[in-house]
């Protein structure tokens, strides 16, 4: 059984649908990438895995790890091991990284029935992250996200995931907006979490991010639906001869 | 632990309602007859065996009270309350006690229950190490203040504001009604009548206050209302950080809690007042708790001085307060820190008043209202710069957040100007906690009630900051519990 089982899945957002029937199977230890023209239906697929209020779902089903994901909360979607990096990462004014993170943290550990962990270890920890990273310790006292450049967030996304330890990462086209560095920073972030209990779903609208994270599968979403998986090389012959073949062979 | 997690265990804690301070002490009571007339002011000054001055004071503020209509201008709704129907003075039965191991056990229980240790080797509650002196104000008397030796040797007078009377009639009389006048206002003047207790703090000349200063106050006894008179003078190059809390039982009545506090910082002295304010604020559907209205003033009189007033609002029915400044001196500075929270059919009517009579006066206001439930804030705040004010500088930032869609916050900032080169700015916003924001902290494992809590502490950083740390815990916790039950 996959971690993550999809089937038929339909959404709708005020009332117009958005997914139309998605199938996707992601084995545990597995990377995920799922590509489509804008419109596509990539972020609602995305919003709608980590629980988002405002996103109906009218048909299918999804299970993770055998479990019905759709009837949790977000939160309890958290501590089942379920993390999304936004596409566009919320500010929180007054609310310091540092405790965001390990009242975060201590969430989903009292939810999965573990111990807290104290200030000190996770200073500890969020430090040895943070170098893992190449990112600033400044990061832990600043604000949430305020201030932040487009850059900034989305690599204290990446950092709140390498805390978090998730079982499925779903990222929301964290490469959008961030230059090479940037890139490979947030490439080595998820490349670090490989193993036999991590799995991704990496949402891109690019292939650039894929020479970097490099997927066992990929998928391409249009019009709501899956209409081609592959390997590696669907993604490259994308590049080459754009969506819109798919798009049309996948009408026809 | 961090903060929020501790906000969670408190709130289970709870089981009943979400206000834990609601119990009652069991405890005789001497209580004047009910109801305002010169027989219950002469009785009260008899009892505090007051001299002759003090009653021809309150007297002459009851009968400016008599002339004068209870204000209606305010934002908020109530019945009429009836004046001769509240008992002006209670006061447990037993003798006063002389020194800290006289004191009733009932009542060193009562302050233990409410963590405030009445014993000065006890630290305060969940802070370890502060030493913070302690006057507990229990209905119309005031049953232990601490430190009192170690204060004294400083050079500081701490004592009930009776007291004070008594052992230095000069400073109260200089002193007592010169910043808010017997005649300023409907419950100035009746609190001048009736006022039973209070702290009175007096920091000399060029010492500085070795410790945190706290005044807690208790409504016990039923239909009365609590009349406290607080008044602080610093005196040149003085500093003083004070603090009140303030709690009652639940009740299904209304009580009147009508205060006046005065401050008084001369040349270069500051003083720092803060307040964390948690009356009992009826219940979920609006039934009981405390009209807090209330006058608080401090006069800037010298070259430099600097006052400041933190303010943390949770609990009442009704609030209706503005602490303000008054900025005489040259270069004197006032700041208002305000956060004030409504939750179910709270009323909130409150704000600030910046005087700027020298020059270089500056202030700061800086508030923060939560509205949640069926409530309604209001931030009524003037700034004032006088002719002789040149130069004179204020900032004010009124935020509003907004929790569900069935509250109300209103800004209602009145700004005068008689000095062209004054600088005044002004920053408002009102928002509603955004989906996002809560969508963002429940993603990452936080429940709804606790992305709530940690949205709110951060909405109001800027004012917990400014309280002593001691109390910026208590706060927090407080914000959190009141919170309780309003969103889901």
């Amino acid at each position: 059984m996959a971690l993550l089982e999809i089937r038929g899945l339909a959404a709708e957002v005020e009332g117009k649908p958005i997914l139309r029937g998605v199938d996707l199977s992601l084995p545990e230890g597995e990377v995920h990438a799922i590509m489509g023209p804008n419109g596509s239906g990539k972020s609602t697929l995305a919003y709608v895995l980590a629980g988002r209020e405002g996103y109906s779902v009218n048909a299918g089903s999804v299970r993770f790890d055998g479990e019905d994901l759709l009837a949790m909360d977000p939160e309890a979607r958290a501590a089942v091991g379920l993390f999304l990096a936004f596409q566009y990462p919320v500010e929180l004014p007054g609310v310091g990284n540092a405790n965001f993170l390990r009242t975060a943290l201590n969430a989903v550990r009292r939810a999965r029935a573990e111990p807290e962990i104290d200030a000190m270890k996770f200073l500890k920890e969020a430090r040895a992250a943070l170098k893992r990273l190449s990112m600033s310790e400044e990061m832990l006292k600043r604000n949430v996200n305020v201030g932040f450049s487009g850059g900034e967030k989305k690599r204290n996304e990446i950092f709140q995931m390498a805390l978090l330890r998730p079982r499925l990462a779903i990222l929301d086209e964290t490469d959008s907006g961030l230059d090479i560095d940037a890139l490979k920073i947030v490439a080595n972030g998820v490349n670090a979490l490989r193993g036999e209990k991590f799995s991704a779903l990496v949402i891109t609208h690019y292939q650039r991010l894929l020479d970097h994270i490099v997927p066992d599968k990929v998928h391409v979403l249009s019009e709501g639906r899956i209409v081609r998986s592959g390997g590696p090389e669907l993604a490259l012959s994308l590049e080459e001869s754009g969506y819109a073949g798919l798009v049309a062979e996948a009408a026809a | 632990m961090s903060a929020v997690a501790e906000t969670i265990e408190t709130v289970s804690a709870v089981t009943e309602g979400g206000y834990k301070w609601g119990f009652e002490t069991e405890i005789e009571t001497e209580l004047a007859p009910k109801g305002l007339s010169e027989e219950t002011i002469r009785l009260i000054s008899a009892r505090k065996n007051e001299p002759e001055w003090l009653l021809a004071w309150r007297l002459k503020a009851f009968a400016a009270w008599q002339s004068m209509t209870e204000p209606g201008w305010a934002r908020v709704k109530h019945p009429t309350i009836d004046y001769q129907a509240i008992h002006y003075y209670a006061a447990p039965k037993k003798p006063a006690p002389r020194n800290l191991s006289e004191v009733d056990p009932e009542l060193l229980r009562t302050y233990e229950k409410l963590g405030i240790p009445l014993s000065e080797q006890a630290a305060l509650a969940g802070v370890e190490g502060s030493r913070v002196a302690v006057d507990a104000v229990f209905d119309s008397v005031s049953v232990a203040t601490t430190f009192r030796e170690t204060l004294a040797r400083a050079g500081v007078i701490f004592c009930p504001i009776s007291e004070a009377v008594r052992e230095h009639p000069e400073l109260v009389r200089r002193y007592l009604g010169s910043v808010v006048p017997t005649g300023d206002n409907f419950f100035a003047a009746l609190n001048s009548a009736v006022f039973t207790d209070g702290s009175f703090v007096f920091v000399p000349k060029g010492v500085r206050c070795p410790m945190e200063l706290s005044t807690y106050f208790r409504i016990n006894a039923r239909s009365t209302g609590q009349f406290e008179r607080t008044l602080i003078i610093a005196e040149d190059g003085a500093y003083v950080s004070y603090l009140e809390g303030c709690t009652a039982p639940m009740r299904d009545e209304n009580q009147l809690h009508a205060a006046v506090v005065e401050l008084v910082a001369l040349n270069e002295a500051e003083i720092k007042y803060s307040t964390v304010q948690n009356w009992y604020p009826g219940d979920a559907e609006g039934r009981g708790g405390i009209y807090n209205f209330v006058t608080k003033r401090g006069a800037c009189r010298g070259r430099k001085s600097k006052i400041s007033w933190t303010q943390v609002e949770t609990g009442s029915a009704i609030t209706w307060k503005y602490p303000s400044c008054i900025l005489q001196g040259a270069e004197s500075v006032g700041a208002f820190y305000s956060v004030a929270l409504t939750n179910n059919f709270q009323q909130a009517d409150t704000g600030t008043k910046m005087l700027h009579l020298g020059p270089d006066t500056k202030s700061t206001i800086v508030s923060k209202g939560i509205s949640a439930g069926h409530s309604n804030n209001t931030y009524r705040g003037l700034v004032r710069i006088m002719p002789r004010a040149a130069r004179a500088r204020n900032f004010t930032q009124c935020d509003s957040l907004l929790i569900g869609d069935r509250c109300g916050a209103h800004t209602v900032p009145y700004i005068e100007s008689r000095n062209p080169t004054a600088r005044l700015e002004h920053e408002a916003t009102t928002s509603k906690i955004a989906e996002d924001q809560l969508f963002y902290c429940r993603s990452r494992g936080l429940s709804e009630e606790d992305s709530v809590n940690l949205i709110v502490n951060g909405f109001c950083r800027e004012v917990l900051k400014e309280l002593p740390m001691e109390f910026a815990v208590e706060a927090q916790k407080l914000l959190a519990l009141s919170l309780e039950g309003s969103v889901g």
